[in-house]
């Protein structure tokens, strides 16, 4: 009698388990891709590859070349079945790389490094953003114009590896970050900025410095210009560090041909998809938009702008990893004091963290289609913003 | 019959009331209130009464009416609907997951002593774990974990994580109501020869309701918190934690806009609880008035 009503309330328990998966809604289980097993084709596409690509943050017109190459059918053409996975607050793009939840992932240099330096095994493809679009904005009577002037003010930063650059201007400042400033959490708006609590605020030319200029300035009751605020470069003060770039799994890319064969093309689309957007802004913008952005359409124009202006023109080829801003990048890694007082790397990393064998093949591939890969023509448009991005 | 309607009608007027008074507090410190709020020992105590820390009422509504991006048909609230209905969904499927599991885990302690002893600390430490730590480790579970057809979906983690949450205030209710059975009822059963099982559908669980019922409420608002920080967290589209989020990044030049995106959170754990204020009212419809002694 005993045993018999376990046995019965362990079924009904495993019975209203698999009630509450079937009535959850199964809309979103067609979003993923079901592993399949690919044979190799030679020319002729008959089972795409699929392949998974991890953003750093939800869809905007940051990752427009992307999306840009899965709407005009880039990565259809190279038989390639690809599903974006948008970021979120507490996704890291490298985790989900090298635990592998993804086949590739976009990261800024920095950021990754240090989880390189931490054991993941991640290798640099494709330095898309060949500048970095970091900045320091703050209102013109607070009188600050280079990061000397940082010292006992309050600085604005987002924290999670996105203060390398601030750190790294401090230092080379002669600033101790833990003492001369005083940093402050800053949240994903600039409204720290606008109220005061903060006298520079951490801004990406692409995106929150937009969000000043979409605000309505209460004394004039106009939107805010840039005569407005000082602005500073951390790519104009020497500290600029590489961002967004591809990444790839070294295990995979040292021991599965398939998956280097697979990691060309996908980054040969994917550059084909930077080049459409450069020479189709609008269109671009209206890619994004579609994709479901609540980001305003006058945002998304000035963020696909502002982020060809960090790609465009590339002398060395989009994608190419430039040796110089690589090294400089590495070495502000190791020089940067952070407010333990430690740096974000303790060595130079090794040469395998970064690779142009891929960008080089996949240049190829474009040269073939008659793709233009360095842009020396390339001139951005001015988009002018409206009242919250609208 | 009569006495019903005017006391429902009652508490619909004091709801009201309470929230318009809600409303006139608000507006009445955002007239009146120091401009830059105020501080204690250099901490805010007080907060500003700009239009970025406390916007209008009426302009925090005016936002529903609004189309979502420019030149979408798509309003608003219905966007906040939407959202609300996705949350909705995910959130009582966590509810269910914490409810069945909360009262399993609670049966098993009151039937085993041992259990109780061995299981309730880690339950209390359980509770200790950031949601925030645990939700990236969950949704990497997203299209990994097969069980022949059943694919684990990215949705379920966030159910998942609404029910590790919902869980803890039912398993805990729910031991306690289990155990509220009179000394003398269960001697009175024991004499019957009673078995445990009978015992515990025939007194048992009828002395736990009581109990059960706040623990449940809780539980559900619980799971709501638990979605939506999940989705907030791990970036999962569709639901309200996403919307807040979504808006947030807009309160520089649109501040009031983030507050359609709370409300509707706030009505979704509202909704919540009132599914089981409504599901108690129906299970207890035949029972004697009594209070908990």
């Amino acid at each position: 009698m005993k045993k018999r009503s376990v046995r019965v309330a362990f079924a009904s328990i495993a019975a209203l388990s698999l009630l509450v998966a079937a009535c959850g809604g199964s809309d979103d289980a067609a979003d993923e891709v079901a592993e399949e097993t690919t044979e190799e084709v030679v020319d002729t596409c008959v089972t795409p590859t699929p392949v998974k690509l991890q953003l750093q943050w939800f869809i905007q017109a940051q990752f427009a070349g992307y999306f840009a190459a899965q709407d005009q059918g880039f990565y259809e053409a190279q038989c390639l079945d690809v599903t974006i996975v948008e970021g979120g607050v507490d996704i890291t793009p490298q985790t989900e790389l090298a635990t592998g939840n993804v086949d590739f992932a976009v990261s800024w240099v920095s950021k990754a490094l240090a989880s390189r330096e931490a054991g993941a095994d991640i290798v640099d493809i494709a330095q898309v953003f060949q500048r970095s679009g970091t900045l320091q904005v703050s209102f013109k009577d607070k009188n600050i114009t280079k990061p000397e002037d940082f010292k006992g003010k309050n600085i604005g930063n987002w924290g999670y590896g996105n203060e390398f650059e601030i750190f790294a201007a401090l230092t080379k400042a002669g600033l101790d970050p833990a003492t001369d400033v005083s940093l402050v959490q800053q949240q994903f708006d600039m409204v720290g900025l606008l109220t005061g609590d903060i006298d520079a605020a951490e801004a990406m030319t692409y995106n929150e410095y937009a969000q000043v200029l979409e605000a309505v300035n209460p004394a004039t009751g106009a939107l805010y210009t840039a005569d407005d605020f000082n602005v500073v470069s951390y790519e104009d003060a020497g500290v600029g560090m590489l961002q967004d770039a591809i990444w790839a799994s070294g295990e995979r890319l040292a021991s599965d041909a398939a998956y280097s064969d697979t990691a060309v093309k996908f980054v040969a689309a994917s550059l084909q998809g930077w080049a459409y957007c450069r020479d189709n802004v609008e269109s671009c913008r209206d890619i994004v938009l579609a994709k479901g952005s609540k980001l305003g359409a006058s945002h998304q124009l000035w963020q696909m702008n502002e982020v060809n202006k960090l790609i465009w023109p590339a002398t060395g080829g989009v994608g190419v990893i430039d040796e110089a801003a690589w090294n400089r990048t590495a070495t502000l890694s190791q020089e940067t004091k952070n407010l333990e007082g430690g740096t974000v790397l303790t060595a130079a990393p090794d040469a395998g963290a970064y690779s142009n064998d891929i960008v080089t093949k996949a240049l190829e591939i474009l040269a073939g289609l008659g793709v233009d890969t360095t842009g020396s023509s390339y001139a951005p448009i001015t988009v002018t913003l409206n009242e919250a991005g609208n | 019959m009569t006495t019903t309607v005017r006391r429902a009608a009652y508490r619909t007027f004091m709801f009201i009331v309470a929230l318009a008074l809600v409303v006139v507090i608000w507006e009445t410190y955002k007239a009146l209130g120091p401009a830059d709020g105020g501080k204690l020992f250099g901490a805010r105590v007080l907060p500003r009464t700009s239009s970025y820390a406390m916007p209008h009422v009426w302009d925090m509504f005016s936002r529903f009416n609004r189309p979502e991006v420019r030149g979408s048909d798509r309003t608003v609230f219905s966007a906040v609907l939407a959202g609300a209905w996705f949350s909705f969904r995910l959130s009582a499927a966590g509810f269910v997951l914490g409810g069945v599991l909360g009262t399993g885990l609670a049966v098993l302690m009151a039937r085993f002593r041992w259990v109780q002893r061995g299981v309730l600390p880690y339950l209390v430490v359980s509770q200790t774990i950031p949601l925030i730590a645990l939700a990236p480790l969950v949704v990497s579970w997203g299209g990994k974990l097969e069980v022949g057809p059943f694919v684990w979906p990215r949705w379920l983690s966030a159910s998942v994580l609404g029910a590790f949450l919902a869980f803890f205030p039912i398993a805990v209710g729910t031991l306690r109501g289990l155990a509220a059975a009179s000394a003398s009822s269960v001697e009175l059963m024991q004499s019957y020869a009673a078995s445990w099982t009978k015992t515990l559908f025939k007194l048992r669980f009828p002395t736990a309701v009581p109990y059960m019922v706040p623990a449940f409420r809780l539980g559900a608002s619980a799971s709501v918190i638990g979605v939506v920080v999940a989705e907030i967290s791990t970036g999962l589209k569709g639901g309200i934690g996403r919307l807040i989020i979504e808006y947030a990044r807009e309160a520089t030049g649109d501040p009031a806009k983030v507050y359609t995106a709370i409300f509707g959170a706030a009505a979704l754990g509202l909704t919540m609880a009132g599914v089981v204020i409504v599901v108690d009212a129906f299970v207890m419809r035949n029972r004697p008035k009594e209070s908990i002694s």
